[in-house]
């Protein structure tokens, strides 16, 4: 079974993401090995549905984005893998985020990570995952100067052997 | 994500993209690709759908941990639940974000000679 990449895309969309080929400046490919056991590994997950602690963090920047619409706020967020559903809110302007708001787990599935390690599937699950805005400029230039740099930092902290990313 | 996947792979921590859109995903190199055919917002599934969210993020880690080679692709075989014209409107924000605003209003504008 082939995944249809444009099913719940507009028609008009289509072209702005299909046949660009690679980013510019990354035309080779890259590759670390997954060298453990699962049952040995500590597991990180990335959102890009703009997730936040409601409370103790800021929100993303949505403002900036409504007078520089090809503008996106490059910075993160470190999600508690402990957060309920009910103390997180989303910053995602380009989709309706009422599923993500009723449950988390569709984009940041942390409760069901932590549940996967306490059957020993996995070693285990980062105490602070991460959350990032997908809609950025088009150079990504702050993601590859400032953001990329801090979560490397920040999974190693953590002592992340894998990163599970998932765009929404 | 997948060229922020790319750079975080670099510095020495591999990855694996849960997309929607796995044929852009491997146009851009990611390193690991699990393609799912849900309506944006969704990469792990439905709402309150525990064996769904799990069948997609456990063939996630088999992919991460399995993959031997850069590119590696798999897609889930799972049929989202609800009707296409359904799902395809109701992804969709209540007010179009604003580069799509943008976009809307170049398409209206009359055209210069």
């Amino acid at each position: 079974m082939v995944v249809d990449s444009f099913k719940f895309l507009p028609r008009s969309f289509r072209p702005l993401y299909e046949g660009r080929g690679p980013f510019p400046g990354e035309e080779q490919a890259v590759w670390t090995p997954f060298e453990k056991r699962l049952a040995q590994s500590r597991i990180a997950l990335l959102t890009s549905a703009g997730l936040y602690v409601k409370g103790a963090q800021p929100s993303f920047d949505l403002e900036r984005e409504q007078t520089h619409p090809e503008w996106g706020d490059p910075s993160w967020r470190a999600i508690p893998d402990s957060a309920s559903a009910s103390s997180l809110a989303v910053a995602h302007l380009h989709i309706n985020d009422e599923d993500l708001v009723a449950d988390p787990e569709v984009a940041l599935p942390a409760h069901l990570l932590r549940k996967l390690a306490s059957e020993g599937r996995i070693g285990g699950a980062v105490k602070e995952h991460v959350s990032v805005m997908g809609y950025q400029e088009r150079t990504l230039s702050d993601w590859q100067r400032k953001t990329a740099p801090e979560l490397v930092a920040h999974l190693r902290e953590q002592d992340a052997d894998g990163l599970i990313l998932a765009p929404v | 994500m997948p060229v922020l996947a790319r750079w975080i792979e670099a510095a020495g921590i591999p990855t694996v993209v849960v997309t929607m859109m796995p044929s852009v995903a491997e146009e851009r190199l990611a390193p690991r690709i699990v393609g799912v055919e849900f309506p944006f917002g969704h990469p792990f599934g439905m709402p309150g759908d525990r064996v769904m969210q799990r069948r997609t993020l456990e063939l996630a880690l088999d992919v991460l941990a399995g993959a031997v080679t850069a590119g590696t692709r798999v897609d889930l075989d799972v049929e989202w639940p609800v009707p296409l014209r359904e799902a395809y409107r109701s992804w969709q924000p209540t007010v179009p974000s604003p580069i799509v605003r943008r976009m809307l209003e170049a398409r209206q504008a009359p055209q210069a000679d």
